[in-house]
């Protein structure tokens, strides 16, 4: 059982003052901090290790390539991938999903075809369907979330309906960053997986929140960035069943991707260098193989518990908050850590600026997720999420600034 | 609350965010723009029904913060009644003061938003509205604040 008090001095950056106050680093889901050991990780790469990966033939370039292929290796146990060749690294969630949406969407959608979404999904994991859509000639369909203030979820009754034959692909969000549902991912593709219809989660809040099996929860894709579970920016990683990497043509084209090339035409190499044209990042990749030492370490068993209960007791003491609209699932069994939450008088980047004057750090907006926010009258809400370093304490920092701003615009 | 704050949110800015002027739909308009601000979604619709040269009658509509429903309120107030070249010299005026923290030379509502220089992500919320209404007047149906520098 972690010591959670300890933890926040892994967090070099978590010990300082926001306009005089200490730092309540409440983002989390736009980005976590990273620990001490990662960011050391990163520089003793660059100290030590720097050399262009799978090219040379001196000792620098082994040893970056065995550290990158080491942390592949890690990565592939971190989600439970049979085979470290299912891990392709990537920038992150977004190009993770457009590497799908483009490759295996060219290869298998026509007109006629249809991509299921959710209503609840994030920008990144719809606009490249809709790019996708567009030049195949397929078309989007969306499971409907329920409920005024989406506590409801995805409308479950309505999903085998909504399979029907010419669905070949369902993509949906194991945990919502707008509202905090956790999707019922198992049962997701299992239902798709009965029509044969390809399944792809974008795994970009679930990754660093709790246990994430691929095998286990049995998709075909699961796509995840690594500055969202204590890793650096710029790297992520797309996961995908063998069996259909190795028929999906390359995403882009370039070095390190082909096994013969004359001047017309090309043969590549198999997943994952097929789809890793050009320098990799690798230095971001041993990086981010570290932040699954850490994450690990603590337990994600252990870390999901820890979350959601600080998002339990943020949803209990904001609902006493006079007017407060919460959005998402009532029962904290259902819910991530997170909280999103509107006012009906004042507007998220008010109470979002009021909060950096107590050194609070929140997201105010649409997080990405604006077709789902006009359907439910909002043009956004404030966003409050949690990571292992958050404390109690913060919470009642958090209600006590709130009530100020309410106390501010509406007397 | 800090001195930049208070600045930034003055009595004359809660006064048209709680209240504010000519909000809604101008039936009799001849013109109407639509600003979105994409960062965050803010939105903020301008109508006006010119009168030759002249802003007849002015309204908007939209959500968004504080800053930027009070500055589209007060704008409307600002706006009634002047040609479009005196609409683009006041807007001159307040792009000014929001970006730079200066005073107007005239006693105006405008000085409310020279707070607004001190916190650089809220600029924009401060000229949607305008943004809109210098569409507006142009005769264009939309903008978006990313293609401004602002
Ligand atoms: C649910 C969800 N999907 C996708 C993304 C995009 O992740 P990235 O910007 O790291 O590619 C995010 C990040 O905000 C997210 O919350």
């Amino acid at each position: 059982m972690p010591n959670w008090n300890d933890i926040r001095r892994d967090f070099p950056i978590l010990h300082q003052q926001v306009n005089g106050k200490p730092l309540v680093y409440l983002d989390n889901a736009a980005t976590a901090q990273k620990p001490r050991v990662v960011i050391d990780t990163l520089s003793r790469f660059y100290e030590r290790d720097n050399a262009n990966v799978h090219r040379g033939l001196h000792a620098l370039s082994n040893r970056a390539t065995d550290a990158f292929e080491g942390a592949r290796t890690r990565v592939a146990k971190f989600i439970n991938a049979a085979d470290s060749a299912e891990v392709i690294f990537t920038r992150g969630t977004t190009e993770s999903i457009n590497l799908v949406a483009a490759s295996w969407g060219e290869a298998n959608l026509k007109k006629g075809d249809v991509i299921l979404l959710t209503e609840m999904e994030h920008h990144s994991n719809l606009v490249p369907w809709q790019l996708i859509a567009a030049r195949t000639g397929a078309t989007l369909r969306y499971v409907p979330v329920l409920g005024a203030n989406a506590e409801g979820g995805l409308d479950l009754a309505v999903l085998d309906s909504l399979l029907s034959p010419e669905v070949k692909i369902f993509a949906f969000t194991h945990i919502s960053n707008s509202l905090g549902t956790i999707n019922p991912v198992v049962e997701l593709c299992a239902r798709a997986r009965a029509r044969g219809i390809v399944t792809v989660i974008d795994g970009a809040q679930s990754i660093g929140h709790m246990p994430v099996d691929v095998r286990a929860i049995d998709c075909d894709f699961f796509a995840f960035s690594g500055h969202k579970m204590a890793g650096v920016t710029g790297i992520g990683a797309l996961y995908g069943r063998r069996a259909l990497l190795d028929a999906m043509p390359p995403y882009q084209g370039g070095g390190g991707m082909i096994s013969n090339v004359d001047f017309f035409t090309s043969r590549w190499k198999p997943s994952p260098e097929r789809f890793e044209a050009g320098t990799p990042n690798f230095a971001d990749a041993v990086a981010l193989g570290a932040a699954c030492d850490y994450l690990d370490g603590l337990g994600r068993e252990q870390i999901a518990k820890h979350d959601a209960e600080l998002a339990a007791l943020a949803y209990q003491k904001l609902a006493t908050l006079p007017g407060i609209r919460l959005l998402g699932p009532t029962d904290p069994a259902l819910r991530s850590g997170l909280v999103s939450f509107a006012f009906p008088d004042v507007h998220a980047h008010d109470v979002v600026t009021f909060a950096d004057e107590d050194g609070i750090a929140l997201r105010g907006g649409h997080h990405c997720n604006q077709p789902m926010m006009r359907k439910l009258g909002l043009t956004g809400t404030t966003r409050a999420s949690f990571y292992v370093y958050n404390t109690p304490e913060e919470i009642d920092l958090l209600v006590a600034n709130l009530a100020k701003t309410l106390k501010f615009f509406t007397g | 609350m800090s001195a930049d704050l208070s600045e930034l949110y003055q009595q004359v800015i809660l006064d048209h965010n709680k209240r504010p002027r000519n909000r809604g739909r101008l039936p009799a308009a001849n013109r109407v723009a639509h600003g979105d601000n994409p960062s965050c979604g803010d939105q903020c619709s301008v109508y006006l029904r010119m009168d030759g040269d002249r802003i007849g009658d002015i309204s908007f509509d939209g959500s968004g913060c504080a800053i930027s429903q009070a500055s589209a309120s007060l704008m409307t107030t600002l706006l009634k009644g002047r040609s479009s070249a005196e609409a683009a010299e006041l807007y001159k005026n307040f792009h000014e003061i929001v970006t730079t923290g200066k005073e107007p030379e005239e006693i105006s509502d405008i000085a409310a938003f020279a707070g607004v220089h001190a916190f650089p992500a809220r600029i924009k919320c401060a000229t949607l509205g305008w943004h809109a209404a210098i569409e507006a007047l142009k005769g264009g149906p939309n903008v978006t604040t990313e293609s401004h520098t602002d």
